[in-house]
């Protein structure tokens, strides 16, 4: 178990560091950041001055070095807009993506293992149609326009919820501002959220349909009801835990795009999150800020992904065995 | 109580498919008594686990009880639905199933799946629940009984896990079980530990057992009575030793003489010629009679013949055909 372990930590690593390579090299080519940096009136010296100043004189590898090197001590230099360090800058923006996450993650997560369970068990029912014809939508509408078209029901048309930014924020500690604690707060988070689960819920709801339907039919099922075990237990005990080993993968997966995929839904709702942050930096060609995004949505992908391999393990006995090569 | 555990009155079975109803099981009866092994034999599709299925109430639909009547220990139960059925099943019906690589859940302790099953059905707790569980598995002859209740499936083999069904299908104490190719998919030598066991449990207690196979060596090992099926219909049914040594139904005495029997070395087994007819598609008539080496003009003109005062569904049992 523990070898397996340091053997995921390690390959993330080097996912990691293929994923910070392929971010850098990509930036060389979206524009001079110095363009933006000095006005009109600059001279040849100014460039050379400030471009010497960054860095960016420096060869490629020389410059994709130093950038690990401040990485591993936290440290993403400062923000060629804003002149402040970039950790302080994503630290400040981090808790609005981060909460819009965790309530979107939990809408879908929730919401698309119930909805699967009760499709799949009345597989026949009007209802469980119904739900899977919606369920459609979610898939196929991009999410901008699931965004638009709630904006406009339930902002414009009904004036029920606000149609941009967090509302009201209260500060726990030093550095996190939390959007949960007041009514405003709560209340500018839903449209986000389900705009931004909407579509992982419905490929959550798909997934555990088919898995459901699909373990339903096995002997142990039978037996299980042969046994006069309580509807229930037969759903939720014997099968929906069947269902959970490519049920967790995906869910890893959506989680992770969910964190990666909040620029959509924070530009639609101008939410203040790092995603925001991200689409503004690239506006500037502000390296220093991007590329310490890219590398905190690849940390978290690779996080989420070691979490679900040692899930499996957990959820699946047979697997325990196998890792420790018993067999 | 007296009179059997289990009696089935004329039980018909009906699939309603594009090609027609069909009917698995076709106004079949029998009896199990306490303590008794009825076994139930046949080819595939000749309707023996259907009827199985139906007394424990799980046919899949749109399969569904069409006629008859299912009596156990004195009360009926075919027109039982939902939750009153759901009662029954593990408490007063227990079933054992063909494979048990697939019918113990792979993801639960087999300890829990006992626990689960007696706290469904036994008002105790779950200390008392645990007790039994480990005297279920201690009853069935899994050594070791106290510390494999925390093992998984997978940590057992094949004829272990088929002891481990036994429990669960014992642990709430059933007045019948339904025992589905309980031994096809184990090895030989692990088949008789399991038909003794089987054999001996319901000695202790008093089950009776429906044992559903298509293995004659196993009926002629374990029942007391057996009952031969053919296409639906109960072809012969009575006592193992007079059914299996002199055979009333020709269908009957085809399937003996094509049992490979180790004693005797015979060079080459005898068959019976063509296949069992599809449901779709059953000849009037006697349904054997295409196959029958003994068909007359009767056969095939006259309805199907039930069981009368013989033991075989035939116009001409063998019994007859050998005094004349």
């Amino acid at each position: 178990m523990l070898a397996f372990i340091i053997r995921r930590v390690g390959q993330s690593i080097l996912v990691l560091l293929i994923v910070g390579l392929v971010a850098f090299s990509m930036f060389r080519f979206i524009g001079d950041p110095i363009d933006n940096m000095l006005g009109q009136e600059r001279t040849m010296e100014d460039v050379e001055r400030l471009r010497a100043q960054l860095g960016l004189d420096q060869p490629f590898p020389v410059q994709y070095f130093r950038f690990l090197e401040g990485a591993v001590q936290g440290n993403f230099g400062v923000s060629y807009r804003q002149g402040r360090p970039v950790a302080e800058i994503i630290l400040e923006r981090a808790p609005a993506t981060l909460e819009l996450a965790l309530v979107s993650g939990i809408f879908a997560v929730v919401l698309g293992i119930a909805l699967g369970v009760f499709t799949a068990i009345r597989r026949q029912g009007i209802g469980a149609n119904v739900i899977m014809a919606a369920s459609l939508i979610g898939v196929s509408l991009p999410t901008f326009l699931i965004g638009i078209l709630l904006i406009y029901l339930f902002s414009v048309e009904l004036g029920w919820l606000p149609s941009f930014g967090r509302g009201q924020t209260v500060m726990i500690g030093e550095n996190w501002s939390t959007g949960f604690l007041t009514e405003s707060g709560l209340k500018a988070l839903i449209l986000p959220a389900i705009t931004l689960g909407l579509y992982q819920m419905t490929l959550i709801m798909r997934l555990v349909r088919s898995e459901m339907l699909e373990v339903l039919r096995q002997d142990y099922i039978r037996f299980a009801r042969a046994r006069g075990l309580k509807d229930r237990a037969v759903y939720f005990r014997h099968a929906l835990k069947n269902t959970m080993v490519p049920v967790v993968t995906v869910i890893g997966l959506q989680i992770g795009s969910i964190i990666a995929f909040a620029i959509i839904t924070e530009t639609v709702f101008q939410w203040p999150g790092v995603g925001l942050l991200f689409i503004n930096a690239i506006q500037f060609v502000d390296i220093p800020v991007m590329a310490a995004y890219l590398m905190l949505i690849s940390v978290m992908f690779v996080g989420i992904n070691l979490i679900v391999d040692i899930l499996y393990v957990f959820i699946d006995p047979r697997l325990r065995v196998d890792r420790a090569g018993a067999h | 109580m007296t009179g059997p555990v289990l009696s089935i009155r004329d039980l018909s079975v009906e699939i309603p498919t594009r090609a027609g109803v069909v009917k698995p099981v076709d106004g079949v009866s029998y009896d199990i008594g306490r303590g008794e092994i009825l076994g139930v034999v046949g080819e595939s599709g000749a309707g023996k686990s259907m009827a199985g299925n139906a007394v424990i109430g799980l046919l899949n639909p749109p399969a569904h009880i069409s006629a008859g009547e299912i009596w156990l220990e004195g009360a009926r139960i075919d027109p039982l639905q939902g939750e009153a059925m759901r009662r029954l099943r593990g408490k007063e019906i227990g079933m054992v199933f063909q494979d048990p690589l697939t019918s113990l859940n792979p993801l639960l302790k087999i300890g829990d799946q006992l626990t689960e099953t007696i706290l469904t059905h036994l008002p105790v707790s779950r200390e008392e629940a645990e007790r039994r569980a480990i005297a279920a598995l201690d009853e069935v002859g899994i050594p070791g009984a106290a510390q494999r209740i925390d093992s998984y499936p997978h940590e057992f083999s094949g004829g272990m896990r088929q002891r481990v069904v036994i429990a669960l299908a014992l642990c709430a104490e059933p007045s019948l079980i339904i025992a589905d190719e309980p031994t096809t998919a184990l090895d030989v030598s692990v088949q008789a530990q399991i038909i003794a066991l089987l054999r001996r449990l319901c000695r202790d207690r008093g089950t009776a057992v429906m044992l559903i196979t298509h293995d004659m060596g196993v009926i002629a090992e374990a029942a007391d009575r057996v009952a031969v099926m053919y296409a639906g219909r109960l072809a012969e049914l009575g006592p193992v030793r007079e059914v299996l040594t002199r055979p009333q139904h020709p269908y009957t005495d085809g399937l003996m003489a094509s049992t490979p029997l180790a004693s005797q070395a015979r060079n080459r087994l005898h068959q019976i010629p063509g296949s069992m007819p599809r449901l779709t598609d059953l000849p009037d008539g006697c349904a054997f009679h295409p196959r029958c080496p003994l068909v007359q003009a009767q056969c095939r003109q006259n309805p199907h013949p039930n069981i009368g005062k013989g033991r075989a569904a035939c116009w001409f049992p063998l019994i007859e055909r050998a005094a004349e």
